[in-house]
C-alpha cells in the first residue's frame, strides 16, 4: 500500500481551491437569469491563459465578435469600440472591459489574437478570446449575432457592440459603427 | 445553472469509401444514455456528398456553388414529448421555472401540465416535442453523444422524397410539401414515425418545424454590393445570402423562420432532431 503523502504545495493547492470554489458557486447562482455569464464556455485569450466569462462581473463590458482576417468591418469595429471608451471620462473609461471573441477559432490561434491585439493597440483592457465552434456558436445565440462561414473561408456576420451592466445582462446594443455612437456613450455613462 | 458542453462538433467528419458506401442504412444503436432512459433512439446513416443548397454558398451572390457534406447520422424521427419529458425528470436543470432566461423564454414547455409531466393521453408522450428553445435542444443532443443537424444536412436530408434523394425539381413533390403546410396551427401534431424518405428519415416535412444547430447563419442580406452600401458596414464579407432558388417555397419558409429567432425563442410548432458524425457510431 502506498502511504498518501502531500507536500506543503499540494496543501496550500487545496486550500486555495476550496476556499475559491464555494465563492464561484455563489456568485453563478447570484446571477440574473438573463445574464450572459450563465454561460461558461472553454476560452483562451491572447495570452494563451483560459478565461472565464464570469470574470467580468462587476463592472461595465463592451462585447463584440470579429475575425482576425477580416479587412472591412472588423479594423472599424477595433477603432469605434476604441474612441467610444476614450470619448468618456477617463476614471470611467478605465473601468470598462472590453471582450472580442473570434468567429474563426481555426485561423485565430493565441499568436494571431496576440498579433491582432498588438496591430489594434488593445491594451489591458481588452481581451481576445477563442473557444471551440460549438463554443463560438453558442456565445453568438447568446448575444444574438448571427455569422456564417463562407466556402472561401471569409465570414458573413452582423457587426454590433453590445453592453454588458455589472452582472452580464444586455444593457444595449449598437449596431453602429465608423462613428461613435452617443447611445453607447450614455449608455456606459449610466452603467460606470 | 451554467452551460458547459463538451465541444463535439465534427468541424471535420472524414469522407471515406466504406461511409460514401452507405446510403440509407438504418443504425439501431446500442448507446446508453447517462442519466436518461434505456431505450436509445434511432438514427440512420447519410452518405452526404455534393449538394446544391437554396442558399447559396459560395462568394458570388445568388449563384449557385455545390459544397461538399460530410457522412453524418440523422435522427429518424424528432423528439418526441415523452423522451423530453425524461430528458428533464434526469436533468431538472432543464424544466420549466428552472432553465434561466437566456437559455429558454417565457412559454418554454409551457403546455406541459407540471415542469415534469407531459398529458400522456391520446398518444401525447409520441407527438413531436414543441416549445423548446435552441439551448434546451442542444443540450437533449448532448444526452444522445450528437449536436443539432446544420441547416445544410438538414436541408439536404429533407431533399429526398421515398423513393428519390433528390427530388427537389419535381413539381408534384413541391406541391405535396407546401399542402402540408396548410394544416391548420391549432390542430394537434401528429404523432412522431410518419413515412420514412429514401434515406430512412421521417417527419422532416409536415410535423413541426426544426432547430438547426447554424440556425444563427441563415441571415438573409440584400445581394447588391456597391461601394457606400450600408448593408456593407452590416454584414462584413462580399459573399451576402441570397435565394438561389426562388422556387423552393417550403424550404425558404423554413429558413425565414429560423432566421427570425432568438436562441432562447420557443414556439408550438418548433421541434428538433439531432445529428452526429458518422465515427460517433464506431466502438
Amino acid at each position: 500500500m502506498n502511504p498518501v503523502t502531500f507536500s506543503r504545495r499540494d496543501v496550500l493547492l487545496m486550500l486555495a481551491s476550496a476556499a475559491f470554489l464555494p465563492a464561484v458557486a455563489s456568485a453563478a447562482s447570484a446571477l440574473p437569469g438573463d445574464s450572459f455569464y450563465r454561460l461558461n464556455p472553454r476560452l483562451t485569450d491572447q495570452d494563451g491563459h483560459p478565461f472565464e466569462l464570469a470574470s467580468l462581473q462587476g463592472g461595465p463590458v463592451l462585447v463584440s465578435m470579429f475575425y482576425s482576417s477580416c479587412e472591412m468591418v472588423c479594423p472599424v469595429l477595433f477603432e469605434t469600440i476604441k474612441q467610444t471608451v476614450r470619448s468618456l471620462p477617463a476614471a470611467m473609461g478605465d473601468r470598462i472591459r472590453i471582450l472580442m471573441v473570434t468567429f474563426d477559432p481555426e485561423r485565430d490561434t493565441v499568436a494571431v489574437l496576440k498579433e491582432t491585439a498588438q496591430k489594434h493597440g488593445c491594451d489591458k483592457q481588452w481581451t481576445l478570446v477563442r473557444g471551440s465552434d460549438a463554443n463560438v456558436r453558442q456565445i453568438a445565440a447568446a448575444l444574438g449575432v448571427q455569422y456564417r462561414r463562407l466556402s472561401s473561408g471569409e465570414f458573413n456576420h452582423s457587426a454590433s457592440v453590445l453592453l454588458l451592466d455589472a452582472q452580464g445582462r444586455i444593457a444595449m446594443r449598437s449596431g453602429s459603427l465608423g462613428a461613435v455612437d452617443p447611445l453607447l456613450v450614455s449608455a456606459l455613462r449610466q452603467a460606470s | 445553472m451554467t452551460m458547459n458542453r463538451s465541444p463535439q462538433y465534427p468541424g471535420g467528419a472524414r469522407r471515406t469509401p466504406l461511409a460514401s458506401r452507405i446510403v440509407g442504412v438504418a443504425i439501431g444503436l446500442a448507446l446508453m444514455h447517462p442519466g436518461t432512459r434505456a431505450a436509445a433512439a434511432d438514427y440512420v446513416a447519410l452518405p452526404g456528398g455534393d449538394f446544391t443548397s437554396v442558399l447559396p454558398q459560395g462568394s458570388v451572390p445568388g449563384v449557385a456553388t455545390p459544397v461538399r457534406i460530410a457522412p453524418f447520422q440523422l435522427r429518424v424521427t424528432p423528439v418526441s414529448a415523452g423522451e423530453f419529458r425524461d430528458f428533464v425528470v434526469a436533468h431538472p436543470q432543464w424544466q420549466r421555472g428552472q432553465a434561466p432566461s437566456i437559455f429558454a423564454d417565457v412559454r418554454y414547455l409551457d403546455d406541459w401540465p407540471a415542469p415534469d409531466r407531459i398529458d400522456s393521453s391520446a398518444g401525447g408522450a409520441q407527438r413531436p416535442v414543441t416549445n423548446v428553445s435552441w439551448f434546451a435542444a442542444e443540450a437533449f443532443c448532448d444526452t444522445e453523444h450528437a449536436r443539432l443537424p446544420t441547416w445544410l444536412e438538414w436541408e439536404y436530408a429533407a431533399s429526398a422524397d421515398e423513393t428519390r434523394h433528390d427530388a427537389r425539381d419535381d413539381p408534384a413533390w413541391r406541391r405535396r410539401i407546401l399542402r402540408w403546410y396548410e394544416r391548420p396551427a391549432s390542430a394537434a401534431l401528429p404523432p412522431v414515425g410518419g413515412p420514412a424518405n429514401a434515406y430512412g428519415v421521417r417527419d422532416l416535412h409536415g410535423v413541426v418545424w426544426e432547430w438547426v444547430d447554424d440556425f444563427n447563419a441563415l441571415f438573409i442580406a440584400g445581394d447588391s454590393r456597391t461601394q457606400g452600401d450600408p448593408d456593407l458596414l452590416k454584414f462584413c464579407g462580399a459573399g451576402a445570402i441570397s435565394i438561389v432558388d426562388r422556387d423552393s417555397y417550403a424550404v425558404l419558409m423554413r429558413i425565414a423562420l429560423l432566421s427570425s429567432l432568438g436562441a432562447a425563442d420557443t414556439t408550438r410548432s418548433l421541434g428538433f432532431r439531432c445529428a452526429r458524425p458518422l465515427e460517433a457510431s464506431k466502438p
